[in-house]
Order: C-alpha cells, then structure tokens, then sequence
C-alpha cells in the first residue's frame, strides 16, 4: 500500500515597518533614494557610533502582538547576531533572540473545514540590511546603506500549516491585520513583505516531525505555492527512494519552478548572539500597554460586524469591501461624505474592482479620493450626468483622481435639460425611423430600445435616457 | 614661574584676568612637545596646523565675555580613541591608520565648546587593550618618571601628556582602570565617572558596557572641572544618564569630618607591593587625621572580578571590532583574492597581537555550547560584585585602597605574560564591572621614585563623595611635583 504523507509548514515572516525613519538613526526610511544618501554615521557603522532606539519600531511590533493574540514580554531586550558580510556594516545586524516582544500568539485563517487557530511562536524587532550592488562592468562590488536599519518585525508562526492553501490564507491574514495597523503595506513583490517557508514532510498518524528544509526567495503568493507544492514532492520522492532529507536552506527559483540547496546544517554560522550592550533593555509598563490596547484600530471581522448593522448593503460587498483597509477606509469616508452606503459600495464593487482588475493594480493602489468618489455621486444622483457619462468621468477620476465637478464643467458632459432640444431630437429620429416606429406600434417593445439609442448619440449621450424614453412613448 | 607649572585652573584664571593669552599657553605647550616628545611618545597626532589661529579665536572669546567656563583656553589632549572630525583617528592601530572621522565624539564636542583647545591625540593600548601602553602600532609611550619604565595603560599618552607638562589636561577612557591606572603610574589624578555620565557617542567602543571617558589632570580641583565639563546626557547615546548633580566642584570643601571610609581587606592581601601598601594606609590615615572615620571590612568577590571583567570585555569587544573589516574604512590588505580572503588579511595584517587575542577569548565565550559556561557566568559574578558593593556603601561613602598592586614596570616586561598583566587590574576592574566612580590620586613614591596611586571608589552618583576625599587628601599631602622637578606634574 502506498503511504500517505502529511506536510508540515511554519513559516518565518519578515515585514518591513512603515516608519518614517530608521529603527536606531534618524535617516529616511524612503524607498530609492541615490545610494548611501539616506544614510549617516550610524547606520553605515561608522567607529564610535551607538543605536537608539526609535519608539515607533516599538508601537507597531507591540500593536501587532496585540493583533495576534501574542503575550508581550515586559522585559525585553535587543541582542547582537554577529556575521560578517559586506551589506551588514557593523557585521553584526541587531535583532532579538533571548526576549523578543512579542511570543505565543494565534491567527485564526479560514479553511475548508472551517476556522483553524495557526500558532505565533514569537515576533522579534531587526534591523534591515544594506544591499550589494555586483558591477560586473568594473568586476567589482559596491554596497547601498539605504536599506541598512530599516526596522523589520520577524513574524515566526508555530509549524501548524498543513498545505499551500491554508499557508496563503495565513500570509493574507497576516497582511490584511498589518495594512489595518498601518505597520506596513506588506507588499511581497517591493519586499516589504517576504516569507520563508519551513517544510517537512512526516506519515499521516505519525507524530514525530520530518526533517525540515527552509526555502527561501519567495516573491509572490504564486511562488509561495509552488515552492510548497515541489518542495513537499522532492522530499516524499527522498524518502520513497529510501534516503534521508537533508536539513538545509533551499532557494526557490521561480522562473524554473525548482529550488537548489543554499547551505546545510553543518555550514550554519554560529551568530554568537549575546544581549547589545549599547540598547538598555526595554521595559513595558502596564499604563503603557493598557495605552497601546486602547490604541488598536478596527479590525475586519469588527468591521463587518458594524457594516452589516450600520450599511444596509450585502454581506458579500461587506465581505469584499473589508478585505482591504484601503478599500474600507475609502468606503467609509465616502459614505460620510454623501450618505448613500449602498451606491458608494456599487462604486466599489462594480467599476472600481473592474478597473483594478483591468490595471493589474491592488487595493492600496487607489488613488482617486473620498470626496471625489462622492461628488460623482451627487452629479449622478442629481441627474447632472446621466449613468454611462458616469462611468467615463469615474475612469478618468480613477486614473488621475481629479475633481468630478470640473471634469464635467469643461468637457461639457452635462445632461441637456433644454426640453427644445430634447424635443427636436426624438421628433428628428421618429422621422428618420420609420421602421422602428412600425414595429412599435405593433407591439415590439424592443424597439423602443433602439430609438432611445438614437435619440441618445443625437444628443451626444448627453440626455437622461429615462427622460428620452417617457418622451418617445408620449410622442409615439 | 612658566606657564607649563600652572594647573588648567590656574591658567584659565591668569587668561580670564589678562595676565596669560591662549596663544601663549598653546606656544608653550607645543614647544614643550617639541622638546620632549620625540622621548615620551604621549601623542600619536599634534593638531599644529591651525593650532595659532584656534588659540587666537577662544582668546579673543574670553575677551569678550563669551567664554566664561574653567576650560576656555586651556590646551587639553584627547585620547586617539574618540572621534574628531578631520582629525586622524587611530585607536593606535594599524587597522585605523588612515582614518578620518567625518564628525566629532559627544564629550570632545563638549571640551570644544567650553572653549577648551585640544592639542592633538594621545597615544594609548591599541583599541585601550592593554595596561602599558606597549600594545600602541605607533610605539610604546615611556614613563616621563623613568623612561625605562611604562606609563600604564590603556590611556598611557593622556597620563604621561599631563605628568609630562605636554598639555594641561587630558581626556582618558576607563574600561578596567584605563584612567586610574596610567594615572597612578604618571603621579597625576584621574577620574572613571559613573557609568552613563559622559556620553559614549562617539568613542570608538572596547567593552561598551564598562567604557567611560572621564579626564585626567594635575589635581582633583582640575579633573572635578573637566568632568563638570564633559559630563552631559546625550540622547544619541542610550546608555546616557539624564543627571542633575553634575557640580563636581562643589565638593571641592576640604571637609571629610565624618566620612564613613572603608577599608577593604581583599585589596591589601598577597600581591600588593609593601611600599604601595604602606603609602596607601599612610594616606587612610592622613583622612583619619581630618575627621573622617575608618573601618576595614571584607569586601567579598574580589578574585572573581579579573576573570569576569576579561570574559566581558572580550565578548563585547570581539563584536564592536568586527566592524573593522577593510571594507567601508580603515586598512585594507594590498593583495587578496575574494570576499573572505579580504577579510582574513586585513584584520590579521590590522590588528596586533592582543587585540587578536581578546577577540579569540571573545568569540569563543560567546560561542554556541560556551556562551552559558562563560558569558552568562560572568554577567552573574558582575551582577554579585555589584550587590557586594551595594551592601558595602550602605556602610561606607568612600572606599579606599591601592590604584594598582605596585608601580609602574620596566618596558618591555609586561606583554610576555598577558596573565599577569591582566592580574594587575585587580583593584580597579570591579568598578567598571559594577558602574561605580573612581579616582586616582598621588599618595607617594617608592623607593625608585616613582609614583603611587591611592584610589577611592564611590556608589553610583558619589562621584562628590570621592571628589570631597581625594580633595581633602591633597590638602593633607601637599604638593606632590612632577617627574622633572617640582614644576611639572601634579601640585
């Protein structure tokens, strides 16, 4: 009988902080940048220079503990992991390894057999790396400190992971919760977001883990997927043939949807981490915390929960809507604006998914604003502009987020409202269409359809088409 | 009498009165140089270019009221450890020969703007390793007591800079004596501040969790200025201490009648020269002499405290130099082939022999398997020493004993039999191990003439107690010459 086997994935989270400033200097954290311009003695590792701690690295580690249901440790402290590589200046990069902040928290994800609690082993605060240019030109190597101490949380769930699907719903949960807090916009491809995935492979019934591999250089959910797919294959083909899987760091490569091993056990460096003696530790007092709780935003499942009391619009729009605080945020400064939830989320459902969809963009894409979305609405509602004028002014405003009222003003999109005109145009068409009038007449609803149509380009879409369609029925 | 017998003091007063200039204290010190250092060694860089033109610009600030402090104008040296801008900083290694920092450490920012001219950079241990001044990539630093013997270390330069009238002040940094120990040698006073006093920022770290810069001088009245002067909170250095009692000169009474002195019996046992033993009781009973009262007591631990401070200064040091790789500063070996290979060579081409040797000891404390035998047993001995002195101030405000179990050695004797040497930090390790304030003073000469160094340990903060005792002392001893006669060195 073949044997069954079970994958087993815990997964190492790192994501880049959205703080102004670098975790122990006062340098722009901005993305690009010249090199080494948003860099100063500190975070180049100049001799003599010393860390401190910028407070907000701090708030969103803990907010994100809080998050996920983690214990948060009062008496924490910052340790040195000494390597030498060149994008390292210090050669050691400041992390946390004896007393991270944040330790045994949950997310709940989703899953086809419904909720499934995925253990947080713990969360550490890091500093980013620099990043090493290779001038293959010149044959040489230059180094970038941009990047150097741009703070980083390391999220390390427990290995609760069962495949790709719950691994995927586990990576969205963790990035819609941080998008919510604001801590970062987790982008995977701009690497603000990346995971290592920790995989073995054991017999159904049997409780002992496998040996497990690290993959690393994952860009995307896709990738992520894959990598577990061939991974989970490559180490039940070892071990079908007898052979032992070798506990290693992998490097996943997309483009040929295979990996290749990095480094094994026995090559892994000893960090000699010991505590920084230059970062006192940290002690978080109750008052503090109790601040930091109070503090905690909205998250999606309270959302939903109000939406469905507060809006009267479907569950899945709801569902949908708050998929991404961006989303959210936009829904609900609209509704606040004009008052119509039920239009503001038609906006979203409809054309604004479209257009996303269309653009390749995601939610935190978006541009146009708030007030913008709901001066269209107004123009709409007030039959300033009738629905398909709409939907051309909401594509212009969605790529270039300009003032609906003025767009309309100068391209002159106003419905006419001159009954004259109206007039002249449904008599000019009924003439013009004599055939369509028979069919009418005798009973073809249908046409009434075309001869709008008609009366709609002779007024170059201009006109409320309910108000041409009662004019025709009047006239015929 | 000439402008080099005065203390900085003393100097600053004749300035401010219009009876000295700054030009003319800045001459005298540089001919001093000249004349001298070609022998003594004290400096590694003498910041001449300019030196005129800086002189000429505090003076022309004191005249115009806009430099008031006890400091402007007078010329101070600076160990080559702390950063300053445009100025070569070696750490007395090959590893930073070329080194030209591109900004200016915290507590020499602070000399500079008190109006303070700094005269050069001292020489000292390569990367304050050492107790001799002998580890130095420039040469050793001789004794200007005797030129046969060392000036202690690891501030050996700043030490015999003082004693060698080559400036009128210094600035040291003490990680395990390197202030009071050169100072003792040199027969000049030097204070190791609370740990967290003087801001770090931008002192090129050994062990960052016992380094302290605090000033060296010619008397107690000139080092309670100086670090009145150095001593701020700086928020670029987390380890800073926000602190309202920084008046040093305050304590400067001459008043020790009932001051609690204790006596330590662990500090007088075997390994402790007689003569040094005799001078040091002699000056305890010079302060019984005062009013102040006595009292031996045993202060547990002591033989703990050498090998817990070499685990710690090594582990933290074997990190704080890997940054010295040859890559972003500093030397880079001419020839290699790789990443790896330019590693190798540049760091053991860059650093001497001690150096290596610490961050071997280092890396290897801190090693998987070895980090709990070794580091966290030593941050558990620095953790009882410092209960050991807790209960010991709850008794006494000063403690009183020897700077170092004998006087300074011959050259060349020391660096064979690293064990040794380190055993000679005895007496002062714990007070960095523990964060506590010590100053060193000239309590005698032995039967070579040269000088003993009497020390006295405050609790966190007491810096005044000890200031209050060693002032006191003084007094009491009179005024103790310099190496050259009575004119140079400490009053």
């Amino acid at each position: 009988m073949k044997k069954q086997y079970e994958t087993v994935i815990g997964l190492e989270v790192h994501v880049e902080l959205a703080t102004k400033t670098k975790i122990f200097c006062a340098c722009s954290t901005a993305f690009g940048g010249a090199p080494n311009t948003h860099t100063c003695p500190v975070c180049t590792g100049m001799p003599g220079t010393l860390p401190v701690l910028n407070k907000q690295v701090l708030e969103y580690a803990v907010a994100v503990g809080l998050a996920m249901n983690c214990e948060i440790t009062r008496y924490c402290k910052f340790d040195r992991k000494n390597y030498f590589y060149p994008d390292n200046p210090q050669n050691y990069q400041i992390s946390q390894l004896y007393l991270p902040i944040c330790r045994n928290g949950y997310v709940e994800i989703e899953t086809e057999e419904g909720k499934k609690k995925v253990g947080i082993h713990e969360i550490h605060m890091e500093e980013d790396a620099g990043k090493l240019i290779h001038d293959e030109w010149e044959g040489c190597s230059l180094v970038d400190y941009n990047r150097s101490g741009v703070p980083l949380i390391e999220i390390v769930s427990e290995p609760d992971m069962r495949d790709a699907k719950e691994v995927i719903a586990y990576l969205e949960k963790l990035r819609m919760m941080i998008q919510y807090l604001g801590a970062s916009d987790c982008k995977l491809q701009e690497g603000s977001m990346r995971a290592d995935v920790n995989l073995s492979v054991r017999e159904v019934g049997t409780e002992a883990f496998g040996t497990r591999t690290e993959m690393k250089n994952l860009n995307s959910f896709r990738a992520i997927s894959r990598a577990i797919e061939g991974e989970r294959e490559r180490q039940i083909e070892l071990l079908e043939a007898g052979n032992a899987v070798i506990q290693e760091t992998r490097r996943w490569d997309d483009a040929k949807g295979e990996s290749y091993a990095m480094r094994s056990k026995e090559d892994a460096q000893d960090y000699r981490y010991f505590p920084d003696p230059d970062l006192p530790p940290i002690e978080v007092d109750e008052s503090w915390l109790e601040e930091m709780k109070a503090k905690q935003p909205e998250f999606r499942e309270g959302k939903m929960k109000r939406y469905k009391e507060e809006y009267d619009i479907p569950e899945y729009d709801i569902e949908i809507i708050t998929a991404s605080k961006c989303m959210a945020d936009l829904f609900e400064e609209t509704v606040k604006l004009c008052g119509q939830p039920k239009k503001v989320s038609n906006w979203l459902m409809v054309e604004t998914l479209r257009l996303l969809k269309e653009r390749g963009m995601e939610p935190e894409d978006i541009r146009f604003s708030p007030s913008n979305l709901a001066k269209l609405i107004r123009l709409a509602d007030e039959k300033v502009i009738n629905s398909s004028v709409a939907k051309e002014v909401f594509e212009a405003m969605f790529d270039n987020d300009m003032d609906p009222e003025k767009y309309v003003e100068e391209k002159g999109l106003k419905t006419v409202c001159d009954e004259g005109a109206l007039k002249k145009a449904v008599e000019e068409v009924i003439a013009a269409n004599p055939k369509s009038v028979e069919d009418y007449r005798n009973g073809k609803e249908k046409a009434i359809g075309f001869l709008v149509g008609q009366t709609m380009k002779a007024m170059k879409g201009k006109a409320d088409p309910g108000k041409v369609n009662e004019m025709l029925r009047g006239m015929l | 009498m000439g402008l080099l017998e005065l203390t900085a003091l003393e100097l600053s007063g004749k300035i401010k009165d219009g009876e000295a200039t700054v030009m003319e204290a800045a001459a005298a010190v540089l001919e001093r140089i000249k004349e001298k250092d070609s022998i003594y060694r004290c400096y590694i860089t003498v910041d001449e270019d300019g030196l005129m033109e800086r002189a000429a610009k505090i003076q022309g600030k004191i005249e115009r009221g806009e430099l008031t402090g006890p400091f402007a104008g007078v010329p101070v040296a600076v160990k080559d450890n702390m950063c300053t801008k445009g100025m070569l900083t070696t750490c007395a290694s090959k590893m930073l020969g070329n080194f030209i920092p591109t900004y200016t450490a915290e507590a020499v920012l602070r000399l500079e703007e008190a109006g303070a001219l700094v005269i050069g950079k001292t020489n000292m241990d390569e990367f304050a390793m050492g107790s001799t001044t002998e580890t130095s990539a420039y040469g050793e630093t001789k004794n200007p007591w005797d030129t046969g013997k060392v000036p202690g270390g690891s501030s050996g330069g700043s030490a015999a800079a003082v004693a060698a009238g080559e400036c009128f002040a210094a600035l040291g940094s003490d990680t395990g004596g390197s202030i009071r120990q050169p100072a003792s040698f040199c027969g000049v006073v030097g204070i190791k501040p609370t740990y967290g006093t003087v801001s770090r920022y931008g002192l090129i770290a050994y062990g960052s969790s016992l380094d302290q810069i605090g000033p060296i001088g010619k008397d107690v009245a000139d080092c309670a200025a100086l670090l009145e002067t150095i001593a701020s909170y700086d928020k670029k250095d987390s380890t800073s201490l926000k602190r309202e009692d920084t008046d040093f000169t305050s304590a400067l009474t001459d008043d020790v009648n009932g001051m609690k002195i204790g006596i330590p019996r662990e500090y007088f046992g075997d390994g402790l020269d007689g003569e040094v033993r005799e001078a040091v009781l002699n000056a305890a009973r010079a302060l019984e002499g005062k009013g102040a009262i006595l009292e031996e007591f045993d202060l547990s631990l002591v033989e703990y405290a050498i090998p817990a401070y070499y685990t710690i200064a090594a582990a933290e040091a074997s990190s704080n130099l890997e940054r010295f790789d040859g890559i972003k500063y500093g030397y880079r070996t001419a020839d290699y082939e790789g990443l790896h290979q330019m590693y190798k060579k540049s760091r053991s081409e860059g650093f001497g022999a001690e150096v290596k040797r610490r961050i071997m000891l280092g890396s290897f404390v801190l090693s998987s398997g070895y980090y709990d035998a070794y580091y966290l047993k030593a941050l558990k001995v620095k953790a009882l020493i410092k209960k050991a002195f807790d209960d010991a101030f709850a008794k006494y405000d000063v403690i009183l004993g020897p700077t170092a179990p004998t006087t300074a050695p011959v050259l060349g004797k020391s660096l064979a039999d690293p064990i040794k040497m380190y055993l000679g930090d005895i007496y002062t390790v714990s007070m960095n191990l523990a964060g506590l304030p010590g100053i060193s003073l000239p309590c005698g000469r032995d039967s070579g003439g040269m000088p003993i160094g009497l020390q006295l340990i405050g609790d966190c903060f007491k810096e005044k107690n000890i200031i209050r005792a060693a002032y006191a002392y003084e007094k009491a001893r009179g005024p103790f010459g310099g190496p050259e006669g009575a004119e140079m060195g400490a009053k």
